[in-house]
């Protein structure tokens, strides 16, 4: 499914028709969802490389990491970035957000700042500025024609600390409707903010991917101590569940898992031998609350001490004294009067037994309340 | 049990190879998360004394922002160097301290400062309330962090916060962690000998790049000098 979003960010706009715009959402107890947007991010780069994207360049406005983080990253990801700046340019909302380096370089306590290979953005709460400055960086990059340029947010979360979310929305709306934008993908940490946020932006995005937790948890980390390794290795993955909304209002949701790697985040189908997937409603407890086939196969085994085993036979009691071993059940003699007995086998000791439903007489009008004295 | 000790908390904060050419920290950014029930001080104290008297003759130098205490307070837990701390001016002038400590160093020394700020709920109360304010402040922190490669260790109260927007910030400052520690009183209750449990994450993978999401649970003890560690029931 992280492969069809792919698809959908390569493929690009159709002609009068807004671009595909991607949120990608977590929360604090699986907050992998900077592994997708980076996933994603390196996907979208190695396409425009490749000259296989409707895209042919990369706008990255970042938030959340320092531009020198995504250099790093896309040639550890195998990226060509010694022609970066051809296809990509990354807008720096990380390093100086609010001018204080800036300030603090006016005064000489800080060496004058660059970011080095960015264009550096000191004033985060003017998002009409952010909004030029991304266009024009992207044309800067495609050119001023029917060329277009994708667009990466890494947070969300931080432009909305910044900026109310009806301008985010307006900014995010004009991107799409925008002629030279191909696809828009951004990251947005869905417990910080109310459900108004969140569906906000989900309105506005054509796929909603949502990183889960396998644990059922709230919190990430808290957890039993005893299970530690499980906890560990469940931490590393989750659920991976994506919406589609097609142009013709259908939607598709589709489910995948994925685990973080060594080489970054991987995903793959759900399988429901898997262990881990099927958690069931067993809560997770010191002792066993399930059976195994052998006991499930002895339970079954077990004559009930009722008079009626339903198996056609004649009336047995086991009175627990006996052994349950098949063969020995028809050594039992049976005793098909009113009322039953049980006799014991090994001498000494006789249960004499009347059943209470033998003093009544079948479809009676009596009241069984009327001795009750009220 | 000091030596298995300094093993499993240093573990826990990637503090096992401490050498003179290797920063502390590895230029993490460490939250620690206590409650009323159970102080994460200890974690402070403890990280501050590996860094400053594990490696003879080190280069780490840890620069404290302290507003819980006094510093004769830390004084008594055996620091060593205490830095110059912007006490409660503005955030920025703070930040303004922070960056002229870090320039007076010498550049290959910057990597070994550890930014401790003990705690950021007391910095909301010097900032009058304003939480925005002081995300601002630490993420120009963070933006240290990765400017010079030098290390932030922060402090903060999961339990003071019970309204929604404090929450917020508290997960915004778990998000932008890449070592979570968490310090809770054991789910059993209260026990004389077991004072609470430790649950850390290491999110390397997610800021840094590569992985390391290691986690840690182990119990603790805290005694007149040191701190006792152990896995639950193992301890002798």
């Amino acid at each position: 499914m992280a492969d069809s979003i792919c698809r959908t960010i390569r493929d690009g706009a159709l002609e009068g028709e807004h671009a595909p715009s991607l949120t990608i959402k977590d929360t604090t107890a699986s907050p992998y969802g900077f592994g997708v947007f980076t996933h994603v991010l390196s996907q979208a780069s190695t396409l425009i490389l490749a000259g296989k994207s409707q895209s042919r360049g990369l706008v990255v406005v970042a938030y959340s990491r320092s531009p020198s983080f995504y250099l790093d990253f896309l040639k550890r990801s195998g990226v060509d970035v010694a022609s970066s700046q051809k296809w990509i340019h990354i807008l720096d909302c990380y390093t100086d957000p609010l001018g204080w380096k800036h300030q603090l370089a006016d005064s000489g306590i800080l060496p004058s700042n660059s970011s080095a290979g960015a264009c550096l953005f000191q004033d985060v709460k003017d998002i009409n500025k952010l909004q030029s400055l991304i266009l024009e960086l992207g044309s800067g990059l495609v050119g001023q024609g029917k060329v277009r340029f994708s667009v990466a947010i890494d947070s969300v979360t931080e432009m909305l600390r910044h900026v109310p979310l009806s301008k985010v929305a307006a900014l995010i709306s004009d991107l799409r409707s925008h002629d030279q934008i191909s696809s828009i993908f951004w990251l947005l940490h869905s417990d910080i903010h109310d459900v108004r946020v969140t569906t906000s932006l989900e309105y506005l995005s054509s796929m909603v991917a949502s990183v889960e937790s396998l644990n059922q948890s709230s919190d990430g980390l808290s957890g039993d101590l005893g299970n530690l390794s499980l906890l560990e290795q469940n931490f590393r993955r989750g659920k991976f569940h994506v919406r589609f909304k097609r142009r013709n209002g259908r939607v598709r949701v589709m489910n995948e898992q994925f685990h973080m790697e060594e080489s970054g985040i991987k995903f793959t189908s759900v399988t429901v031998e898997d262990g881990l997937v099927s958690q069931g409603l067993v809560p997770k407890v010191l002792f066993n609350l399930e059976l195994s086939e052998k006991e499930k196969l002895e339970r079954a085994r077990v004559v009930l001490p009722f008079e009626h085993q339903g198996n056609g036979k004649p009336i047995q009691i086991y009175d627990g004294r006996r052994s349950l071993a098949p063969e020995s059940m028809g050594e039992v003699s049976a005793d098909t009067s009113q009322s039953s007995t049980e006799e014991c086998s090994n001498g000494g000791g006789e249960i004499i037994y009347f059943r209470d439903s033998d003093d009544e007489r079948p479809d009676s009008d009596e009241d069984p309340d009327d001795d009750l004295d009220i | 049990m000091d030596s298995r000790a300094r093993n499993l908390l240093d573990e826990a904060l990637g503090l096992d190879q401490l050498t003179q050419l290797k920063p502390p920290l590895g230029g993490k950014a460490v939250l620690i998360e206590d409650c009323v029930e159970t102080s994460g001080s200890f974690v402070l104290h403890q990280l501050i004394k590996r860094l400053l008297t594990a490696v003879p003759n080190s280069s780490n130098v840890v620069l404290f922002l302290a507003f819980a205490n006094p510093f004769s307070h830390y004084d008594r837990i055996l620091l060593g160097e205490e830095g110059k701390a912007g006490g409660r001016s503005g955030l920025f002038a703070l930040f303004a301290n922070i960056t002229k400590v870090l320039n007076a160093l010498p550049e290959s020394n910057r990597k070994c400062l550890t930014i401790v700020i003990d705690d950021v709920s007391l910095m909301e109360v010097a900032a009058h309330g304003s939480s925005d304010h002081v995300l601002d402040f630490l993420h120009y922190c963070h933006t240290l962090t990765s400017d010079y490669g030098c290390s932030l260790v922060t402090l903060n109260h999961e339990d003071i916060y019970s309204s929604m927007d404090g929450l917020v910030f508290l997960k915004q400052m778990e998000y932008a962690a890449d070592v979570l520690v968490k310090v809770e009183p054991l789910a059993t209750g209260l026990a004389a000998d077991v004072h609470g449990q430790f649950d850390g994450l290491q999110m390397t993978v997610l800021n840094r790049g590569s992985l390391n999401n290691r986690m840690s649970n182990f119990q603790f003890r805290i005694k007149e000098n040191s701190v006792e560690y152990f896995y639950p029931g193992a301890r002798a």
